[in-house]
């Protein structure tokens, strides 16, 4: 194997690598805000892939210039399953949790299916297309934009979460729901921030892929498995954790794909997370 | 607040849904009923008893409802359409098998009687056993999906009636040693092994070396049976394996398996995929600037009618396998003609499983002719030495003969290539309308 292949190759690891991060990102502030494990996490990023799919079919609004609309749109999905579906389960057995989440991804995933038909779709002409070359590595365009708005998004939600007095509120309700109450900070409020946060992380995530990505009702399910993976091997809620962990999931599935044969990569990831859970189950950077 | 909803919302959901639900149950009933009544009256009307003499009744049984209706209303018309030209409702193109009738039988008329197995190889072997021995019909045909086939054909085989099947695809379905199950279109393995034969006949085209391939193959049962064939082949006919790979489907990222081929640098790629695994690697060939010198495609998510429309221009050039291609009707008048009639018939043109139940029926009316009776067993011999050439049939096949196992040896897959958004026939070059594009442009010059 040549360097230039070896560099090639973990280029393509740190671009999908990135990706993956921004879909973890969201799942993990929801776990780590309130302890609910969202299933549905996918069928929010499949939304956002259909929101850029329509803004552009029907607006012909790219999905780049679109990510601002399809982020508000998604927090609003988030709120509003947070008010319907999530606040009546706070209490529940972590098993109702689990089933209504899972029973959403099912709901959400039937009505694409209804709507939209199954039938794989793609946005053909992107503002962002081609490829770029840097001397032998080459890479496309839109995964590169997709990498950078990855970074972008990550970075913001950090800048928020800590810098701001809004998201200090909710680090502090992640960290101590009860005391947090004491503080003065309104609980409710400060779940529904979260689930419209997370899901519009799923969603710009889906906005930034649906450049290359073909787009179907299931196309969560692609996602989620590796997302979990992220969240495990960063640390439940963490959200510099999960950056870290989707660069890290990113960077082995492609190599250990490219170097010990791509019908072990997903053993490879799955393996991965064997290992975090028995030698450090809190993940890199997660709460003890 | 919540408690005080936990309360009020108990005592308000059965008096609130009792009605509805009990509507509900009236609406399943009457629906039922409503069925049964559609179904009896069918069945009454198929069975009436008056068998005229000059009637010769053929089960046909085929997916009409259920995931799969749609491809079986096509297939239902298609058979009608050869049915009809057999009885001389409507002009037969000339040359075209079976456009004589039946004169051997005094010109008696064929009837189909159709079955529905809702794509239910139980209910398909029960149809089957309803068309003997409640129809009375003299052979069978059907099934389209493979493994209704082989439960229908085997109550076929046990009351010894002819079946003859038109379209399923499975290879196993003539290794069973039956000795009533007979099968016109080529089957899987053949598929297969005619991307080798074609690559032979590149070789010899173009005098570049082709010997060189990758194997790129999806991880279901599907890719793992096509792996196998396509390694027991390359070993016989003396292709090298440069990269083997069986990946994962639905994959979020194609790279490792892309720049893995790319560094094994094959003349070939041979790949199956379904749609998104489709379009998600042909990104990834663009994204990482590789096209080799052919990528051949194992049908599915690459003939998939989505395919071409979501990948546009980046999906040119690929070639793969197809039974049967519009393109045909251009080469041969008499594809042309047929086609018209179904068009005008149904609104819509042949494709390669309509086409291929149109043949079907066609070869048996051919058997039933020259048989010159309804006993299976008379039926059974003129189906055995059945031999039509290629001028009767609108299939790019050399003609029809079946071999001691019930299989057509004459039968024959077309390769085509997306060319201008269509898929054109390359291959065999005898039933070819297009060249080949050769090599696949690269991607920076197209």
């Amino acid at each position: 194997m040549t360097a230039d292949i070896f560099i090639q190759v973990l280029v393509s690891g740190l671009l999908i690598g990135l990706i993956y991060a921004l879909v973890a990102v969201g799942l993990t502030l929801i776990f780590g805000v309130m302890d609910i494990v969202n299933f549905a996490h996918g069928e929010f990023l499949m939304l956002g892939m259909y929101a850029s799919f329509w803004a552009f079919a029907l607006f012909a609004i790219d999905p780049i210039v679109a990510l601002p609309l399809t982020a508000l749109l998604l927090f609003a999905v988030g709120v509003i399953v947070y008010q319907t579906v999530i606040r009546r389960i706070l209490k529940a057995p972590m098993l109702s949790q689990i089933f209504a989440t899972f029973g959403l991804m099912i709901l959400l995933r039937g009505l694409a299916q209804f709507f939209w038909k199954p039938d794989h779709r793609l946005i053909p002409h992107s503002l962002v297309s081609g490829n770029i070359a840097l001397g032998p590595v080459q890479f496309g365009l839109p995964q590169f934009v997709a990498a950078l708005g990855a970074v972008g998004v990550t970075g913001a939600l950090w800048m928020f979460l800590h810098r701001t007095r809004l998201g200090t509120a909710l680090e502090a309700t992640a960290i101590d729901r009860e005391a947090a109450t004491l503080m003065g900070i309104d609980g409710q409020k400060m779940f529904a921030l979260a689930w419209g946060i997370g899901a519009a992380c799923a969603g710009l995530a889906g906005g930034l892929i649906a450049t290359f990505f073909p787009i179907f009702p299931e196309v969560g399910s692609n996602f989620i498995l590796i997302a979990f993976v992220v969240v495990v091997l960063g640390g439940f809620g963490s959200v510099t954790g999960a950056f870290l962990a989707g660069i890290i999931v990113g960077l082995i599935e492609v190599l250990g794909g490219f170097l010990i044969g791509p019908e072990y990569k997903t053993a490879i990831v799955l393996s991965l997370l064997l290992v975090v859970l028995l030698v450090r189950p809190r993940g890199l950077l997660g709460k003890a | 607040m919540r408690f005080a909803a936990a309360i009020t919302e108990p005592t308000r959901t059965p008096t609130a849904n009792a009605p509805t639900r009990r509507q509900t149950i009236k609406r399943m009933l009457a629906a039922a009923a409503l069925l049964t009544t559609t179904a009896l009256t069918g069945i009454g009307f198929g069975a009436s008893p008056a068998h005229a003499e000059d009637e010769i009744r053929i089960g046909v049984i085929y997916p009409l409802t259920g995931a799969a209706a749609s491809t079986g209303v096509e297939l239902k018309a298609a058979a009608e359409l050869a049915a009809a030209i057999v009885n001389k409702e409507i002009p037969a193109p000339p040359g075209l098998v079976a456009g004589i009738g039946l004169p051997h039988l005094n010109g008696a008329k064929i009837k189909l009687i159709f079955g529905d197995h809702q794509g239910n190889p139980q209910v398909g072997a029960t149809e089957a056993e309803r068309l003997i021995t409640s129809e009375k019909v003299v052979a069978l045909t059907g099934a389209y999906f493979s493994n209704v086939t082989a439960t229908a054909s085997q109550v076929a085989e046990r009351y010894g009636v002819p079946f003859l099947n038109g379209e399923s695809s499975s290879a196993s379905l003539t290794q069973r040693k039956f000795k009533w199950f007979f099968r016109t279109t080529p089957h899987d393995d053949l598929f297969v092994g005619n991307f080798f034969t074609f690559l032979g006949d590149m070789e010899k085209k173009t005098g570049d070396k082709l010997r060189s391939v990758a194997l790129f193959n999806e991880n279901t049962l599907w890719g793992n049976e096509t792996t196998k064939l396509q390694v027991k082949l390359a070993e016989e006919q003396k292709f090298t394996i440069a990269e083997k790979i069986l990946y994962p489907a639905k994959t979020t990222q194609m790279t490792s398996e892309v720049q893995r081929i790319k560094a094994a640098a094959p003349a070939v790629i041979m790949q199956s995929s379904y749609l998104g695994d489709a379009i998600l690697s042909m990104k990834t060939y663009k994204e990482l600037g590789f096209s080799p010198k052919m990528l051949l495609a194992n049908d599915a998510g690459f003939n998939d009618s989505e395919f071409l429309k979501t990948m546009g221009k980046d999906g040119e050039f690929v070639i793969s396998r197809e039974v049967w291609a519009l393109d045909q009707a251009e080469r041969n008048p008499l594809i042309k003609q047929v086609n018209d009639l179904m068009h005008q018939r149904t609104g819509v043109n042949f494709n390669g499983n309509s086409a291929r139940a149109f043949t079907g029926i066609a070869v048996l009316a051919d058997a039933l002719d020259r048989a010159g009776s309804t006993k299976p067993d008379a039926i059974r011999e003129a189906l055995q030495k059945t031999d039509i050439p290629a001028s009767g049939l609108i299939m790019p096949w050399k003609g029809v003969k079946f071999d001691a196992n019930g299989q057509n040896e004459l039968g024959q897959g077309i390769i085509v290539q997306v060319q201008g958004g269509q898929y054109v026939t390359v291959w065999p070059f005898d039933v070819a309308t297009k060249p080949v594009v050769y090599p696949m442009p690269a991607w920076d010059g197209r």
